[in-house]
């Protein structure tokens, strides 16, 4: 049986027909199209298909579309703001935190997330904050090195 | 503050080599913009899935699939029986070599499945559903065999035997049994006995890692189609396009040229996608139905039936002076393969005593098949399991000596001139000047607290060159189209851009780089063997080059001069010497407009056999904390101490040391792959397959030693692959500078560590020295 989805993706109001076992992920790749968000494992261990469901980050492998119903949904599609990247993105590309770049999206998004929650990370809270977003390729170092600058330059902003 | 690049000799005065600009696929890889395998599309696309054989061993007596055919929606069924069988020969994948005999086997079981996970049949259907309901509907008549799955008992007299008739290749004189062990390789320099005759002390011990698997992001993912004049193509995510087109058209009797692949973006290779799995079935489906069928592989099929690398036994055994002076080497390698020959023992024996100037020097290695997934490439393939055994070693001969561990190694460090065991004499390499590094690097002199330990070890790789084309076009505004065909998996496109824009002396910004399809570049063997910033950066310096040469040449034309009178600077060119100033300089962007008035496009192009790779040693130092409560280590302090022969981008270089590192860390302390005794994986899932992330971690600490490779125009060596050899060997020897214990076996994991230490506080053992709270 379809049901009828209704959510906030991006901002912009969707609707979709979802069968009763699709998951989000399903919902936003093969649906709405929006493929930047990454399909490792479908089992919530990976993180590559991480968005935010109410602000928060979440395996999108593990919600049902149609528990989003009604739902604001974030995907990596909508974090940068017109042409302006995200400063998360910016610092990404500028440390050299995306090397292949499959679990980018998830990193970003889990990133946004906790610099959204928490002013001024440690190293541990951001080690903690990405732990669920497996990275093959960079070791984490530059990535952590990226999420800790923006931290930093936020910080000076404020001041 | 430590120095991150080390210089040593003085260079020319570059502009943009060795600066950190931002990566041309940056913006699309943090939007979501880029496109992996699984992200490409096709209207009227089937659903393609793999039936998978559940039994370890068993011969195939007949496959029925008129019940799934029947089914509504289901539009093709593939089987052995369409795809020819192949004859015995062997072709390169990466450093390795496949047979295309059993290349065909492996995407699809003929006489029997020889793997739980081997593919037995594929289905194309309307929608995944219908796909997954078909599978069910495939009877396979099985006759199970007893399997084996551990390298001693495949080499047992009357073990299960996977290749009726297989006999050892490399025995003088052959076998006259069939036996598991596909081919036996020896290296062998002086005389071993000799050597160890002047010994004053001798170490020999065995060591087992177990098979790991490379753990790339990305799961495999292809779309095909082929059109009704026979006309192909395929988006695929590979480490090598020509070479997936290579056996495509050979294991389904298409012309090359009608098959067009396109490499999409990579979500991580580290070798595991040189080789190909899905393609030659959603090709052979997409001609069956007339449709385009899209295949994506789940975790668990990407763990069961692709390449992990091989798991080991190995016998290691090292003698030295009392000085310290290594005077001899011997070990036996024994790699399991999978279910087809091919494990990367040659290489683990090529790199195994590599570090080491020793005069006498023996190894020997088998190939063993046994019932588990066929073995791909995995980042320095072989390397990491031998170096893990010769590193250990090493550092038990260290203190029996009494010497410090890096000075044990700069006494016996290979260097210019060394005669290596596997053949070549080396040229000039980094290996000394690492050792130096790591010597006067501030982790090395740092306190350590209680239950901690600190653990040294080198490594090496050999890379490669090979076939390569690359093109660059100057547009008729003066920017350029820079055309590579190795995909790019760790910032290939950047560098690439970076060696033009030094050629040409323009900014990065004018050039445009794209990993080229098939159909557009000549030929160019697969991303691997660290070759594609050397080799196809040759490449962008030959075809630069030649597109300076065309400027000149059309300058002297426009001035009637010679083109010997013409010289290029910083992307102009202007009358030189006695013909100085006689015209106003013209830019790279005058010239292009003028282009099609002086003979029509420039376009420049290189296509060359890479030679001159160079190799890479590297010296990793490690600090470890172990828990005598939970047997848990933990990383306190990494560096990766490395040759990169010159850094073009030394922010992506230090990317590949600690992603290396990373990796290594994985494979020493967690990674396995668990069997039961039914031969069926245990952990096919990141959940119990547990790979290192973020908050695992220090810091990975990195330093690059250049010591510039002369073959290459810019000095540079492949990198990406010698910084998984040496943590395996550095972990071990600092939890054993912890614990006072020894471990012989990989993974490092908790409940191993625990059982040493609670076995060793039961003796009393005297070397035990942890400290319970």
């Amino acid at each position: 049986m379809k049901i009828v989805v209704t959510l906030d993706v991006n901002g912009e109001p969707r609707q979709a027909l979802a069968d009763g076992r699709d998951t989000l992920l399903q919902l936003v790749r093969d649906q709405l199209g929006l493929t930047g968000t990454k399909e490792g494992c479908s089992n919530g261990n990976c993180g590559a298909c991480t968005v935010l469901l109410d602000g928060e980050p979440v395996c999108a492998c593990l919600v049902l579309a149609a528990e989003a119903q009604g739902a604001h949904v974030t995907t990596i599609e909508g974090v940068a703001v017109g042409n302006a990247l995200h400063p998360v993105q910016a610092a990404l590309i500028k440390f050299g935190g995306t090397q292949c770049g499959f679990c980018t999206p998830g990193v970003v998004l889990s990133a946004v997330a906790l610099l959204d929650r928490v002013a001024v990370p440690s190293d541990a809270d951001i080690r903690y904050a990405i732990a669920g977003n497996i990275c093959r390729c960079t070791g984490y170092g530059k990535i952590v090195e990226a999420i800790q600058a923006v931290a930093t330059s936020r910080q000076e902003a404020s001041r | 503050m430590q120095e991150t690049v080390k210089k040593l000799t003085p260079e020319p005065e570059y502009k943009i080599i060795g600066t950190r600009p931002q990566r041309p696929d940056g913006v699309d890889k943090v939007t979501g913009r880029a496109r992996f395998g699984a992200d490409h599309n096709l209207p009227g696309q089937l659903t393609g899935l793999v039936l998978r054989s559940p039994h370890p061993h068993a011969n195939i007596r007949s496959i029925d699939v008129s019940a799934a055919m029947a089914l509504p929606g289901v539009k093709a069924i593939v089987t052995r029986d369409d795809f020819k069988d192949q004859g015995s020969e062997f072709v390169p994948a990466g450093e390795m070599l496949i047979n295309y005999r059993d290349v065909v086997r492996n995407v699809m079981a003929r006489e029997r499945a020889l793997y739980e996970g081997h593919a037995v049949a594929a289905v194309a259907a309307l929608s995944p559903s219908i796909a997954k309901a078909a599978l069910k509907l495939i009877k396979v008549d099985y006759e199970i065999l007893p399997h084996v799955l551990d390298v001693d008992e495949a080499m047992a007299p009357g073990a299960p035997i996977l290749h009726p008739g297989m006999i050892t290749a490399g025995m003088d004189p052959a076998p006259k049994r069939e036996s598991n062990v596909a081919k036996r390789v020896e290296f062998a320099l002086g005389d071993v006995a000799k050597g160890f005759a002047a010994a004053d002390v001798i170490v020999e011990r065995h060591f087992e890692t177990k098979s790991v698997h490379q753990g790339y992001i990305e799961p495999h993912a292809c779309l095909a189609t082929v059109a009704e004049d026979g006309q192909a193509d395929i988006w695929v995510s590979t480490q090598g396009h020509w070479i997936v087109r290579a056996h495509c058209a050979r294991l389904l009797g298409m012309d090359i040229s009608k098959i067009r692949v396109t490499a999409t973006e990579i979500g991580g290779g580290f070798g595991g996608k040189t080789v190909v799995y899905l393609e030659p079935l959603a090709l052979a489906l997409s001609r069956k139905a007339g449709k385009p069928v899209k295949m994506t592989m789940s975790r668990d099929e990407v763990f069961r039936a692709t390449g992990p690398t091989s798991g080991a036994k190995m016998r290691i055994k090292i003698g030295a002076t009392k000085d310290g002076r290594i005077v001899a080497c011997d070990g036996e390698l024994k790699y399991l393969a999978g279910a087809f020959q091919g494990s990367p023992v040659a290489p683990g024996c090529m790199c195994a005593f590599a570090p080491y100037d020793v005069d006498h020097v023996k190894i020997v290695g088998y190939d063993v098949v046994s019932n588990r997934p066929k073995v791909a490439a995995y980042r320095a393939p072989g390397g990491p399991i031998s170096g893990y055994a010769v590193e250990s070693v090493i550092d038990e001969l260290a203190s029996k000596l009494k010497l410090d561990p890096i000075a044990f190694r700069l006494k016996n460090a290979a260097r210019q001139g060394t005669k290596a065991a596997y053949g070549p004499k080396f040229g000039p390499v980094g290996l000394v000047e690492s050792l130096q590094a790591a010597q006067s690097h501030d982790h090395w002199k740092a306190p350590l607290k209680v239950n901690q330990g600190r653990g040294i070890a080198a490594g090496f790789w050999f890379n490669i060159g090979g076939e390569t084309t690359v093109s660059i076009a100057l547009n008729e505004d003066g920017t350029l189209v820079l055309m590579a065909g190795t995909p790019d998996i760790g910032g290939l496109r950047a560098s690439l851009c970076m060696m033009a824009a030094e050629e040409l002396g323009i900014g990065m910004d004018a050039i445009r780089v794209t990993i080229a399809d098939t159909q557009s570049l000549g030929y160019n063997f697969l991303t691997g063997g660290s070759r594609s910033t050397f080799s196809s950066g040759m490449g962008v310096v030959e075809a630069s080059r030649s597109i300076v040469k065309q400027v000149c040449e059309r300058a002297a034309k426009l001035w009637e001069l010679p083109t010997d009178a013409i010289e290029y600077v910083d992307g102009s060119v202007r009358p030189a010497g006695a013909n100085a100033g006689k015209h106003p300089p013209m830019t790279l962007k005058q010239v292009a407009a003028m282009a099609g008035k002086t003979g029509g496009p420039i376009v420049g192009s290189s296509s060359i056999n890479a030679h001159g790779a160079a190799p890479s040693f590297g010296v990793h130092l490690c600090d470890v904390e172990v828990d005598p409560e939970t047997g848990r280590t933990t990383i306190i302090r990494y560096t990766v101490i490395q040759d990169a022969g010159r850094a073009i981008h030394p922010a992506y270089v230090e990317g590949q040391y600690q992603g290396g590192a990373v990796q290594g860390i994985g494979w020493a302390l967690n990674e396995e792959y668990v069997y039961g005794t039914d031969g069926k994986l245990q952990n096919a899932g990141f959940l119990d397959y547990r790979i290192p992330v973020a908050s695992d971690l220090p810091m990975i600490d990195t330093v690059i030693v250049e010591v510039p490779n002369p073959a290459h125009p810019y000095g540079v060596r492949g990198i990406g692959e010698t910084p998984i050899v040496p943590p395996m060997g550095a972990i071990a020897n600092a939890i054993t500078h912890a614990t006072g214990l020894r471990f012989q076996s990989l993974p490092m994991s908790p409940p191993k560590v625990l059982a040493a230490i609670d076995a060793a506080r039961a003796v009393g053992d005297v070397n035990f020295k942890l400290k319970v709270a």
